[in-house]
């Protein structure tokens, strides 16, 4: 199967360029005993009532349009990853992280924070309930603005499923423009763009959309086929 | 099903991923607590203070732990994932105990590491000094030329203390694995 991820130097993403590795990667024969066949595990416990609800992290709710943004993780045959720790940080309705380094002239929202937590559900299903964040500026190029996403973190199964990526919003016109979403390979980049979903719009409350999250295979699986 | 591409960790992921204890494995006060810190370096030798490092490792025994709990520390037992932002010095430290072997090769932690500029993360291991009879026979190891394999090799800096620099590009360019 084609690799759907970014080659890690691409010239118009400037970043890369003194921190891509420049030697070939080593390829292990990993067995299905190797450390990273396996991946750490996290439990409810461990998380707030309301991690995955970012519009209910301050006294009051945050300004922008309500949305929620939910779908399932999946290994590559399709089937739920379980019990999977999903996070995610995102910037403001403004376009602006709750982030000391970022500079952007544009309003802090005390009631945003923009950062929460899930595990998936028996079928693999995460759902968060948020804003939507603004698009922003940034240094790469002349005139560089990214579209609005959001960053998503997942563990599957193994540590080598281990992904963060960034999610976005169908129809952006900044598409075209930011060399991150088109660092992707373009058989791939459709698989970071979520789907609007009347299903999952709440009546008079908050709009809805679908994403899921297809892992890499894991050694075991990799070793049986 | 095509996966879900990779995309970089970006600048601004420091109020949201690193979390309270997340370096601290096990208490720096456990006697057999061990730190492993070092340096995330570019390809011009120059601190990557905008990092993040994830450690995954079985116990001192060599057993995968299956305990929840890394995000909430203290509760449970050795859960083996640890996670730190680097510093404005590119630093990261983590306070666990030393890898047992697993699978016939050597001691072994695995670590990730995700930056801005990094669109997917590096993968490496960090290996022990003093494991070199090990070494010899790691199947892992053994694939890496033998005038890399030192960059995979933690130096014991004082009494339960190790330096694990990571260099992204140039000169010792750390061994990084395609998983």
């Amino acid at each position: 199967m084609s690799d759907p991820n970014p080659p890690y130097r691409s010239s118009a993403y400037t970043s890369t360029l003194l921190r891509a590795p420049a030697r070939p990667l080593v390829l292990p024969k990993l067995g299905p005993d190797a450390v990273e066949a396996s991946s750490p595990v996290f439990g409810h416990h461990e998380l707030g009532a309301l991690d995955h609800d970012l519009t209910r992290h301050a006294a009051t709710e945050p300004l922008g349009e309500r949305i929620i943004v939910t779908g399932r993780v999946l290994e590559p045959s399709g089937r739920p990853v379980r019990g999977a720790l999903v996070e995610i940080w995102q910037a403001n309705a403004a376009g602006r992280y709750a982030h000391l380094a970022d500079q952007h002239p544009a309003p802090l929202d005390p009631a945003f924070m923009g950062a929460g937590r899930c595990l998936t559900d028996d079928e693999g299903r995460y759902r968060f309930v948020t804003i939507k964040p603004g698009a922003y500026p940034w240094r790469n190029h002349h005139n560089a603005w990214r579209p609005a996403h959001i960053h998503f973190s997942v563990f599957g199964t193994a540590f080598t499923q281990r992904l963060v990526t960034q999610m976005y919003f169908p129809g952006d016109p900044l598409f075209a423009h930011d060399p991150i979403f088109q660092s992707v390979p373009e058989f791939a980049r459709d698989r970071l763009i979520c789907g609007f979903d009347l299903d999952t719009t709440v009546p008079q409350w908050a709009l809805g959309y679908q994403w899921d999250i297809v892992l890499g295979a894991t050694p075991a699986e990799g070793a049986a086929g | 099903m095509t996966r879900t591409p990779s995309q970089t960790v970006g600048p601004f992921f420091g109020f949201a991923l690193p979390y309270g204890g997340g370096p601290q494995i096990v208490p720096q006060w456990q006697p057999d607590a061990i730190r492993i810190g070092g340096r995330v370096l570019d390809g011009a030798g120059d601190p990557v203070p905008d990092a993040l490092v994830e450690l995954w490792q079985p116990d001192g025994q060599g057993a995968i732990s299956r305990e929840t709990g890394a995000l909430r520390r203290g509760e449970r037992g050795f859960c083996g994932f640890g996670r730190c932002g680097t510093d404005g010095d590119g630093a990261y430290w983590f306070s666990t105990v030393k890898p047992g072997p697993v699978g016939g090769g050597a001691p072994h932690a695995a670590l990730l590491v995700f930056a801005r500029g990094l669109l997917k993360p590096v993968a490496t291991r960090i290996y022990f000094p003093g494991d070199s009879e090990a070494h010899a026979t790691d199947p892992v190891l053994s694939l890496v030329e033998a005038q890399r394999r030192p960059t995979l090799v933690a130096v014991r800096t004082g009494d339960r203390q190790y330096r694990f620099d990571v260099r992204l590009q140039g000169e010792n360019e750390t061994v990084f694995f395609a998983l």
